[in-house]
């Protein structure tokens, strides 16, 4: 138990109570996400467009040079676990767009005249970011299969890759939706994300790997949080896939990414409504 | 002064109102809810309200009313904690505004000008959304959104798509989102407007059963008379950022003169006059507008 033995069993209710509520208004932020995708799934299908076409005509490509230092992998199976993590960074980024439409319909208010503490809307949101990266991941999965990568479907490898879609996607998006609260318009937004989405997808181990960048190229990717999740992904993805960095290590600086991110996203998102 | 076409809304007023203040039993009728001193607030160096002072008292039905860009919607957002405070105090449903803003949300409820209902869920998600963001008890969750639907007349839409309601429904809608945790003050920031008049009368309908069912204290602002006219028993007059007047609506008419109706009251003391306030009210025309056509 977190509470020393002198806490008043008051205090330990008062603390589950406010815990229970704090969590009740993530999900509730979260499920609301959800039911929207429910109700509307279509963006899923069209989102899922873009790993086919890096995937198949990208890859595929690429795959013909065996120039690359892919280790013992093939080329199609490096660029896959890449390619997974790319859809879920676009689908993560663009949580920024979603939260300034919300503030100029006015959909915004109703959270922020609320209670809820703000970084459980970001949580929240965040969460949600995850859930749309897990569909993406569902598809990149099946066309790796149908490409005959060696994908691995062990459980506990499957568990580990939910966590590192959901903590990779949640850096993202609160990421994504700090920029939005600092540019506020639709317009800006659109102009920094293709600025910014760019380049961390080419700065980190996603179609090449790290040895073969110069030496600053390598510097900058190791400052990437997208590398980590990358260098996660395609060792729980692949049989016989290995991490660089160690699984715990990337997770590790992904959770503290994100944790950092929520605390600076919490302070903005609150004052977006002014 | 067309009062008969809000015949119903007269009568559903004159039923008797109960003593107010059922669940907060140490505060007596009458007492102010809500206490404003000097509240000011500057964009850059124009100051949008200039030290406003009034107070609301419990279970009563305050009115603000002004010309576009008189700061109406200004004071109501930053007694809903969304914009800070440039200086002045304020004391919201018994807490300090500025120090205690998490108490001052558990304890009011806020139908903003632009829309407050997410189309692309349904009437019951989006109750069900608020339910949880305002930590309401799971047992009493699903009870309390059928009946908030049933009493708005939401019911048998509650499992459609909110984009597909009518600017009127939706209306109704965030009014049961703003109500549904039972707030002590209700914050309405023009809530009948870009409505048909049908769509109108049927929203003041519904806030004048509130009026007469319950001890919610009100804050609305609008810009047509008879709304306020048939609905407040107060109200204060913007005029420029600051408080021209401050009555009831058969004090402020006295103050005219013999036959004096609102839109007398309202062209002396709000001032028809053309303000240094040109970006102001530019951006109130955008919201509104914007407003309009979101839920027309």
């Amino acid at each position: 138990m977190l509470a020393s033995p002198a806490a008043p069993p008051a205090r330990m209710a008062d603390w589950l109570f406010r815990a229970s509520r704090y969590l009740e208004q993530m999900s509730g932020v979260c499920a609301a996400e959800v039911q929207k995708l429910y109700h509307d799934p279509f963006e899923l299908f069209t989102r899922a467009a873009q790993p086919v076409i890096w995937l198949l005509l990208f890859g595929e490509a690429m795959a013909q040079v065996r120039g690359l230092a892919t280790g013992n992998m093939s080329y199609i199976d490096f660029i896959s676990a890449g390619i997974l993590t790319q859809s879920v960074l676009f689908v993560a980024i663009f949580y920024g767009i979603a939260a300034i439409w919300e503030r100029d319909l006015g959909i915004l208010h109703r959270y922020l005249v609320s209670p809820a503490a703000r970084s459980a809307l970001v949580i929240g949101k965040a969460l949600s970011a995850g859930i749309r990266g897990l569909s993406q991941a569902v598809v990149v999965y099946i066309l790796a299969g149908l490409l005959a990568v060696a994908v691995n479907l062990q459980p506990q490898h499957l568990a580990l890759m939910v966590a590192f879609i959901v903590v990779g996607a949640g850096v993202f998006a609160t990421f994504s939706l700090i920029v939005a609260c600092l540019v506020k318009t639709r317009e800006r937004f659109m102009g920094i994300g293709q600025v910014v989405t760019m380049p961390l997808f080419f700065a980190s181990n996603a179609i090449y790997p790290l040895s073969i960048m110069p030496a600053w190229l390598k510097t900058v990717a190791r400052l990437n949080p997208l590398t980590y999740e990358v260098d996660a992904v395609r060792a729980l993805m692949l049989r016989g896939g290995t991490s660089s960095f160690g699984i715990g290590a990337d997770f590790a600086i992904l959770a503290a990414v994100f944790a950092v991110l929520v605390v600076i996203a919490a302070r903005l998102y609150g004052r977006m409504g002014n | 002064m067309p009062r008969s076409v809000l015949s119903p809304t007269r009568q559903a007023m004159d039923t008797a109102r109960p003593s107010a203040a059922i669940d907060l039993p140490s505060q007596a009728a009458g007492s102010a809810i809500v206490e404003v001193k000097a509240l000011t607030r500057r964009f850059g160096i124009f100051v949008a309200i200039d030290h406003v002072s009034f107070s609301v008292r419990r279970g009563e039905v305050f009115g603000l009313i002004g010309a576009n860009g008189a700061g109406k919607s200004t004071i109501v957002r930053m007694l809903t904690t969304l914009l800070p405070v440039t200086s002045g105090t304020a004391t919201v449903a018994g807490y300090d505004l500025l120090r205690k803003p998490g108490e001052v949300r558990k304890h009011i409820g806020y139908v903003p000008q632009l829309m407050s209902a997410d189309g692309d869920l349904t009437a019951y998600e989006n109750l069900l959304l608020s339910a949880r963001l305002y930590g309401l008890p799971s047992r009493e969750i699903r009870p309390r959104i059928e009946q908030a639907l049933s009493t708005m007349d939401l019911a048998p839409f509650s499992h459609r798509l909110v984009k597909g309601f009518s600017g009127g429904m939706i209306r109704r809608l965030e009014i049961a989102q703003g109500l549904l945790h039972r707030p002590a003050i209700l914050f309405l920031d023009e809530p009948t407007v870009g409505l048909d008049p049908a769509a109108r009368h049927a929203v003041l309908d519904h806030l004048a059963q509130l009026r007469a069912k319950t001890a919610t204290t009100i804050v609305i602002t609008s810009h047509y008379m008879e709304e306020i006219e048939e609905l407040c028993d107060r109200l204060g007059v913007l005029n420029e950022g600051k408080l021209a007047a401050l009555g009831s609506p058969a004090e402020l008419e006295e103050r005219i003169g013999p036959d004096a109706t609102l839109d007398d009251v309202f062209a002396i003391f709000a001032g028809a006059k053309s303000g240094p306030t040109q970006m102001q009210a530019y951006r109130d025309a955008r919201l509104s507008r914007r407003a309009a056509r979101s839920h027309g």
